[in-house]
């Protein structure tokens, strides 16, 4: 796949930006293109299709969490929609990877 | 065959740094043993110390290997002089190496300015001392090599952590041995690890060592992931794992270590970081020179550190190499990185060029090179309470 997005392995659900995506990009995706509904900062990830509550997150073809919610094709994967198989994840409020922490 | 000059130690290993070492045996003694260095700015005079007054049969050993670690010339102790920890023993484990030592004792020196004086004295005698040991020619598979990440994002299981990978196998493939770490950034990875060891017991080693890790870390409540690697674009603990497992390289895993023993051959080793027992001391290393330190009590020459967000710290005792994964956070820090892997995110150069560029990087430190951390001064050192039980039989297989 070209584009600003990864596939790592032919197994994922997930894609990973390899640069910062603008809010309404159009991403071409296996089902079809779909616009971004919000930024997406280098290295976040998008779901490569629609993936169900509940349902194993896969990147480099390994499980990297569980769907906490539903999560449509494009949209932004992170700890408001998966958690870990293993230990809570701790963040702060910058967790979206766009609004800063601290004043420059 | 590559090749380049080290210092001789009277127990046969070389090492590529003649750095004289200022420690400290108590917080109390910090000040005036930092003031001692303090006199040879720009000189390869170095601090390093354990805070605590209570004994701690870790933090005893640590020492014990870090001023006898190959990249140390000689070593002066500063004690407070009511504090626990055995300076008599520590003094003649150096002693019995050859190497200069000396212990002041502030309560018996006459306090904080005539105890610098003498320190500075001693040191100074002790440069000209340690000027005449021996150079020798070292080769690749003469050196330890670490790795650790720190400040990691969604950038390092992609660009850095699998260059250092490539660097770790081209150094491997050369006799060298070299040290990965962290079983807490492992939790998710045991089974694939375990398949690489070169026993099945050692693999049962291996897994054993995740599973304790995600014991500790649950007890305690945090696992070892920090809030800015939410922000870089990490989810879980295990994404962090699997990019985090691929500094490893490809090569078999040849045993399993912890802080403070040394790799007998050549080979990749897993250190098991985290304590053993009920949990006590807190986090197993609360920052990423914590686990840098126990590397080079382990031997390591030298440590080569992936940053994606972006860390600035070095280290006492042996250099540091970073290697940016992230291609922002290195024009950000360029100053700071001595490799910029974020090229391979950029589309501008393969994870072959980068590791072959860090393989090159680390025979040009071994020579003497000094790397960005070395440069800017930075020589971070810590060590806290831990408690290990020594490793089982089936982690050294080549060597039961």
């Amino acid at each position: 796949m070209t584009g600003p997005f990864l596939l790592l392995h032919e197994a994922d659900n997930v894609l990973v930006a390899r640069l910062s995506v603008d809010q309404g990009t159009v991403v071409a995706l296996q089902d079809g293109a779909i616009t971004l509904s919000r930024p997406i900062p280098l290295a976040h990830k998008i779901a490569r299709h629609d993936i169900a509550l509940g349902e194993t997150i896969y990147k480099y073809g390994m499980p990297i969490g569980i769907a906490t919610a539903p999560i449509y094709a494009g949209e932004h994967v992170h700890i408001h929609n998966i958690r870990s198989a293993y230990t809570a994840t701790h963040a702060l409020q910058d967790a979206d990877g766009t609004s800063a922490g601290v004043s420059l | 065959m590559t090749s380049f000059q080290g210092y001789l130690r009277s127990d046969g290993r070389k090492g590529i740094r003649n750095t004289i070492v200022v420690a400290y045996l108590v917080e109390c003694a910090h000040f005036v043993a930092q003031r001692i260095v303090a006199g040879f700015e720009g000189e390869d005079v170095q601090l390093i110390g354990f805070p605590g007054c209570f004994p701690n049969d870790y933090a005893a050993q640590m020492m014990d290997r870090l001023c006898t670690h190959p990249n140390v010339g000689a070593v002066l102790f500063v004690s407070l002089g009511c504090e626990s920890f055995d300076k008599v023993r520590a003094s003649n484990t150096v002693a019995a190496t050859g190497r200069p030592v000396k212990t002041l004792v502030i309560q018996k020196s006459g306090g904080t300015q005539s105890t610098v004086a003498a320190g500075r004295t001693w040191v100074r005698e002790a440069m000209s001392r340690i000027a005449e040991v021996p150079r020798v020619p070292m080769q690749i598979g003469d050196l330890i090599i670490g790795t650790v990440c720190g400040g990691s994002d969604g950038t390092s299981g992609i660009s850095g952590n699998p260059a250092a990978g490539r660097a770790f196998d081209l150094l491997i493939a050369r006799g060298a041995a070299c040290i990965f770490e962290e079983t807490g950034e492992l939790i998710g990875c045991e089974n694939i690890m375990a398949d690489r060891a070169v026993t099945p017991e050692l693999g049962e080693e291996l897994r054993r060592s995740v599973q304790k890790a995600e014991r500790y870390y649950a007890t305690l409540g945090y696992g070892s992931f920090a809030a800015g690697n939410a922000a870089g674009g990490l989810s879980t603990i295990e994404e962090k794992s699997l990019g985090a497992y691929v500094k490893s390289g490809e090569s078999p895993i040849s045993g399993l270590i912890k802080p403070g023993d040394v790799p007998p051959s050549g080979g990749l080793y897993l250190m098991d970081v985290v304590p053993d027992g009920e949990v006590r001391f807190g986090f197993p290393n609360i920052s990423d020179n914590a686990e840098i330190v126990e590397m080079i009590a382990s031997g390591a020459h030298m440590t080569l550190f992936v940053t994606g967000r972006g860390s600035v710290v070095g280290s006492a005792i042996s250099p540091v190499i970073k290697i940016c994964a992230n291609p922002d956070t290195y024009r950000a820090l360029s100053d700071d990185m001595d490799v910029n892997a974020g090229d391979i995110i950029d589309g501008n150069r393969s994870i072959d060029q980068v590791g072959a560029e860090i393989f090159d990087l680390v025979v040009a430190v071994a020579g003497g090179a000094q790397t960005k951390s070395e440069q800017l001064g930075h020589r971070e050192f810590i060590l806290t309470y831990k408690s290990f039980d020594p490793i089982g039989p089936a982690c050294l297989p080549a060597h039961a």
